[in-house]
């Protein structure tokens, strides 16, 4: 099993790396467009300010890659956000997989919206098997995507119910760190292998 | 819900920690990566690790040590203890901290945190701050609670969340060791005050001063050492208790 973790310029990839280790899976740090091509499944993680991200996969040609690959495929944190139509950070046009808005957390509460949350109405479908009866996610982020009617696969609330998990054709994508969330994150991530 | 957090701390020296544990699972007590792991099995939410070590050896045996609790433990965790530079904080991230937390180092020179939290971004900066009463006044000391400055703390408090600090770890040296509670009053009076979350440390004693702090002390996590080290207090039974009296908690 060959894991192709994309390369851009994102901070926390190390533990993306030791999780996937610790899972049994191979996986590679890498921005090559044919390694990335012919990985049997790709993980795009995230954290960082999405302007700046965009500009660097743009500049690699990595927005149109990510578009065109057909394997199953991850996008974690800012990976989620990214992979959305549009986000409120520094006013950015995103990779458009998912017709969603990313927006900023009003400032009603604590923002970001930092520590463990729980993962709400997962849908029945092979990402989020088994994860138990009540699934708790890490979560760094200041920015959300809106629920999606079709595309939304678990929701969380923190002031508002956002996509805590989505899912379209090969892209999914997760706004929790399964890498750092246990016992239900090493589930995610074992079934995310087994697609 | 956005639960509240249990965090146990570990001390380490030379890349062994320090203060005596009693954990019977462990074949090497002075392991941080097993005794990590077995934190994190027990449902710690989150982990620190505050070196002590004063060599200059240091960094080499923390980034080592960093990458080995990377690799083995799947919860966030927080390395802190004599980080001064930018590029301290670079060789913990690249080895695998979520977060680093810096001390005395930003109350002698403040814009450090700028400098981090504009490079690494907010969410991995955590800004440690001791405090003490003196005369009805709350003063940050620095040095492990030795040495007192004249910044007031609820001011200082303020100041590092401006210049971009994520989150706090408040430590109430007057309370710290006691065992008679966290310090609820300076704890709810900041957390009340900012937008960032803070972490309540010192004095906890049995399960009630956790509950209390989370209510009254209105902190995002808490802290400890020896009652885990310990295991006067299991982490799983003060999570089911916190859980049954109504705190969010993840159990």
């Amino acid at each position: 099993m060959k894991v192709a973790v994309i390369k851009y310029n994102a901070g926390n990839v190390r533990s993306v790396l030791y999780a996937m280790e610790r899972l049994g899976a191979d996986a590679e740090l890498t921005d090559d467009w044919e390694t990335i091509r012919k990985a049997d499944k790709v993980i795009f993680p995230g954290q960082g300010e999405a302007a700046t991200a965009m500009k660097y996969l743009k500049a690699r040609k990595l927005d149109e890659l990510i578009k065109s690959l057909q394997q199953p495929f991850l996008g974690i944190c800012l990976g989620l956000q990214l992979l959305c139509d549009y986000s409120e950070e520094k006013d950015t046009s995103c990779l458009g997989i998912f017709p969603i808005q990313v927006k900023k957390f009003p400032a009603r509460e604590k923002v970001p919206h930092i520590g463990w949350n729980l993962l709400e109405n997962p849908a029945d479908t092979p990402l989020l098997k088994e994860i138990g009866d009540e699934p708790y996610a890490y979560y760094v982020h200041s920015y959300y995507a809106e629920l999606h009617p079709e595309y939304t696969i678990a929701k969380t609330h923190y002031m508002l119910d956002f996509s805590a998990l989505l899912h379209r054709d090969n892209f999914y994508a997760m706004q929790a760190h399964p890498e750092k969330s246990s016992v239900t994150g090493d589930r995610i991530l074992k079934n995310f292998l087994a697609l | 819900m956005l639960t509240k957090r249990i965090i146990p701390c570990l001390d380490i020296k030379d890349g062994r920690t320090v203060k005596g544990v009693n954990f019977v699972e462990l074949r090497d007590a002075g392991d941080p990566v097993q005794l990590g792991r077995i934190y994190a099995e027990q449902g710690a939410d989150e982990l620190v690790f505050l070196d002590i070590t004063a060599t200059v050896e240091k960094r080499k045996t923390l980034v080592e040590l960093v990458t080995k609790v990377a690799q083995t433990v799947n919860i966030p965790f927080t390395v802190g203890g004599g980080i001064s530079s930018v590029d301290d904080v670079k060789a913990l991230l690249q080895a695998g901290a979520d977060k680093i937390s810096v001390n005395s180092s930003a109350v002698k020179n403040p814009d450090i945190i700028d400098e981090m939290a504009a490079e690494f971004g907010s969410q991995c900066i955590v800004v440690a701050i001791d405090t003490k009463n003196l005369d009805g006044v709350d003063f940050v000391h620095t040095h492990g609670g030795r040495k007192p400055t004249i910044k007031v703390t609820q001011e200082w408090a303020k100041e590092v969340m401006e210049r971009g600090a994520g989150e706090i770890l408040l430590t109430s040296m007057d309370h710290d060791g006691t065992k008679a509670g966290f310090a609820n009053d300076i704890t709810s009076e900041i957390s009340s005050a900012l937008s960032i979350p803070v972490i309540a440390s010192g004095g906890a004693g049995n399960m009630q001063h956790f509950r209390d702090v989370f209510t009254a002390g209105k902190a995002d996590a808490a802290l400890a050492a020896s009652i885990f080290h310990f295991k006067e207090i299991p982490i799983p039974a003060l999570k089911a208790y916190l859980k049954k009296e109504g705190v969010p908690i993840r159990i």
